[in-house]
């Protein structure tokens, strides 16, 4: 049977991509940023994932003003890399897993999670930064990819407690699955930041890092801020965070964190990065 | 003057990309959109107007873009995601977009950035003096 062993939070910078596509991601001057995946490319080469769930922001790239799904699954067999106005990244084109995207959506649609299904689009920085940052330059991907979009741009996002929910019914929807599939989700966005207006370059650290340590064990809270909030408190961006939620929900009650990255700035933002592994791997019953 | 009487109008220095904004915002953000593409860059680099006449904004929106005034293109129902595609075809940063809606220069913004980023205190809700200015 597939099950979730493990999930990931990482923002997904723009400009992490640009350092690693120059190749300039040993230069000293970036080390505070990319000391903080050291453990996580060595933990991934272990754990050896075969599909990830991306969970992601479309930043107005596959969908524009035409269409605005809320949640977007990739069914697809393959996603390219995007041209995001400077040419599309050089990194390998990421493989679907079809099968059991498939199979997700409609345990998802029929758990009531009317999901958008994507069979045909370009990914951008905020899927392939984080498939950059964990497995570095590689020929290929080392694993398949889900994507699922989340809607941040357009408000309202969905809300934290929908999020924490979909990521229950994810997990319950592999957990169906017969195939033996190691699967892991990941969060990625945030943390705080705004990119807009007078009061734009806001950092709270303060916040994201009590984000970070509620996200464990109480983060049945965190589902309850209200995207107002995360905008007064982090930004107007920082309610990526919600992503973050989609992540927990599939895992566990009780996880344990192996590994935790925070830095500011990179670019506009503060950048956070953790892991979780399950606890009671296989011996807790399916929700 | 933004998202005024909403749950977030008291935020300072913040617009919410709402509905409200995107039905504003709609040929502004479809124009930016269109330079995801390297010949419409081109085009639009040889004549910015030319360009900007065939979509049908609002002239305020044309002049704006002209003027690379990011403040005015967000007040005009700009996202900033879409914004940037501006920006990126001019060749700058998204750091330096971001910070001409701030009143630092781009070198004072990065430093602001370095030593930790723009602290919420103070900078969480508008801040009315006195009763009267609130009718």
């Amino acid at each position: 049977m597939a099950k979730i062993t493990s999930g990931v939070g990482t923002s997904h910078i723009p400009l992490l991509g640009h350092i690693i596509d120059k190749g300039d991601s040993g230069d000293e001057k970036w080390a505070p940023i990319f000391d903080g995946y050291r453990f996580t490319k060595q933990w991934i080469r272990e754990q050896k994932p075969d599909v990830v769930i991306l969970v992601y922001n479309d930043h107005a790239t596959a969908f524009d003003m035409k269409m605005i799904p809320t949640f977007a699954i990739g069914c697809g067999e393959e996603y390219h890399p995007a041209d995001e106005g400077y040419g599309a990244r050089p990194v390998p084109i990421v493989k679907g897993a079809p099968k059991l995207a498939w199979h997700i959506t409609e345990s998802l649609i029929k758990q009531g999670f009317d999901m958008t299904v994507v069979n045909e689009m370009d990914v951008d920085h905020g899927l392939t930064v984080p498939l950059s940052m964990v497995f570095g330059e590689v020929e290929e991907w080392p694993c398949q990819v889900i994507p699922l979009a989340v809607n941040t741009v357009v408000y309202p996002s969905p809300t934290g407690e929908r999020c924490l929910a979909l990521g229950r019914a994810i997990r319950a929807a592999v957990e169906q699955f017969p195939e033996d599939v190691n699967v892991q989700v990941w969060g990625t966005g945030g943390m705080s930041h705004q990119l807009l207006g007078e009061r734009a370059g806001l950092i709270n650290q303060e916040w994201d890092l009590a984000f970070m340590d509620d996200l464990k064990s109480d983060y049945e809270k965190l589902g309850a801020i209200s995207q107002v909030e995360y905008i007064r408190e982090s930004g107007t961006e920082g309610s990526e965070m919600v992503m973050w939620l989609i992540m927990r929900g599939a895992l566990h009650d009780q996880v344990n964190e192996v590994h935790r990255h925070y830095h500011v700035p990179v670019s506009n933002t503060a950048l956070g990065h953790l892991i979780y592994e399950n606890v009671n791997d296989g011996a807790e019953e399916s929700v | 003057m933004h998202n005024n009487n909403k749950a977030y109008s008291d935020i300072p220095g913040t617009t919410v990309f709402d509905g409200d904004m995107a039905r504003i915002g709609f040929h502004l953000n479809q124009f930016c959109m269109s330079l995801m593409q390297a010949a419409n860059r081109a085009e639009f680099k040889q004549d910015e107007s030319a360009y900007l006449a065939k979509w049908p904004m609002t002239e305020a929106q044309r002049q704006a873009v002209l003027a690379r005034d990011f403040s005015q293109l967000i007040d005009l129902g700009g996202n900033i995601y879409y914004l940037v595609k501006i920006s990126s075809c001019d060749g700058l940063s998204v750091a330096a977009a971001v910070s001409t809606m701030t009143d630092l220069s781009v070198e004072d913004y990065l430093e602001m950035m370095q030593q930790g980023g723009r602290s919420p205190e103070g900078n969480r809700y508008v801040v009315t003096t006195s009763m009267e200015e609130k009718s």
